[in-house]
């Protein structure tokens, strides 16, 4: 049984402007098939990716949001956003993607994905992982 | 002489829409392009600086990018005017120079 | 590359990828089966179907993983396996599967 390794994905961009959160969310899914440890945070501008209600038809883009959706059947289920990071947008849970993983263990029951957390605790997260990867 | 300012950086990673009021001078306008757009939103950090220069600069805001970004045009910061790419052009020929925030 | 279905020519890939997926329909995916020389059962249509269903609400093609446990899910364990999903798609039921439901190839497929 080969060492599972704690890994931390850091989104801090807004969607579209950049091409940093579609990479990251491409390198998630393809790093999910290594079957480790896998969180995902999400702060200062990257809670923006995480929004309801995209619509990229005007822009000519394509709308990666309904993606994130997908995260839970990958088994990416620890979806942190960092509060002081929505106050100073002005958005809350509500705004958010209601994100959703099923658990296996206790009869395929659905579970959120989305844990609002302090900068404090995000810290924390930050501090406990093996490797950090920043987007 | 009147100068049309586009901002396309979010205000909360980057400067780019202070430095333009900043640099605004009074009778100009200030459009919010891309990412620019998360500047036209209401109850945000920067709404208040935002609104303290409507007094001397127009506010637009590219409808397109709003809906790429899922902001609800209810939550923009009352007085600033979205508009369509046809909107932009016409910005751009109504004024006689264009200085681009990036 | 492209591929003649109906008097039409379909752009794909070097790999036989779709270019554009809005040109799909069921003629077309009969095309590609039969380029990957496979005859559509109903069996394949229903993997071929579920994959489209999933790219239009996720907007990804699932790993193979992803699609087994899926299809376990939604079709019973008798079709959730990878024994199962080889037989009806030989070389890989995510991108064979996907070629033929006229998807990208699959994100998260090592």
């Amino acid at each position: 049984m080969p060492e599972t390794k704690k890994f931390l994905y850091v989104n801090r961009k807004a969607p579209y402007g950049t091409i940093y959160a579609l990479e990251a969310l491409e390198v998630v899914l393809i790093g999910a098939a290594f079957e480790q440890d896998v969180s995902l945070a999400f702060l200062d501008d990257g809670v923006y990716q995480l929004t309801k209600g995209q619509d990229t038809k005007a822009v000519g883009m394509k709308n990666f949001s309904p993606t994130y959706k997908a995260l839970g059947d990958y088994d990416v289920n620890k979806i942190y956003v960092e509060q002081e990071s929505l106050d100073a947008r002005g958005l809350s849970l509500d705004d958010l993607l209601p994100l959703t993983w099923e658990d296996e263990d206790d009869d395929w029951a659905e579970k959120d994905s989305i844990k609002v957390i302090s900068a404090t605790e995000m810290a924390q997260i930050m501090e406990q992982s093996d490797i950090v990867l920043s987007f | 002489m009147s100068q049309l300012h586009t901002v396309n950086k979010s205000p909360l990673d980057r400067h780019a829409l202070a430095s333009a009021i900043r640099h605004a001078v009074k009778g100009s306008a200030i459009l919010m392009i891309e990412d620019g757009v998360y500047g036209a939103m209401q109850g945000t950090q920067k709404s208040d600086m935002v609104s303290h220069a409507m007094d001397d600069i127009s506010f637009y805001v590219m409808g397109p990018d709003l809906e790429a970004r899922g902001i609800n045009e209810a939550r923009i910061i009352d007085g600033i005017k979205v508009v369509d790419y046809s909107g932009f052009v016409a910005l751009v020929a109504e004024h006689d120079t264009t200085q681009s925030w990036l | 590359m492209a591929l003649e279905v109906g008097g039409k020519s379909i752009a794909t890939d070097e790999e036989g990828y779709l270019e554009n997926r809005d040109e799909w329909d069921m003629e077309v995916a009969k095309a590609i089966a039969v380029a990957e020389n496979l005859e559509m059962s109903d069996n394949h249509w229903e993997v071929v179907n579920f994959l489209r269903e999933y790219y239009d609400e996720y907007q990804i093609a699932p790993a193979v993983r992803v699609l087994t446990k899926a299809i376990g899910k939604k079709l019973g364990k008798d079709k959730g396996n990878s024994k199962y999903l080889y037989e009806l798609f030989p070389y890989g039921p995510a991108k064979q599967a996907c070629k033929i439901a006229g998807l990208p190839k699959p994100t998260g497929c090592v």
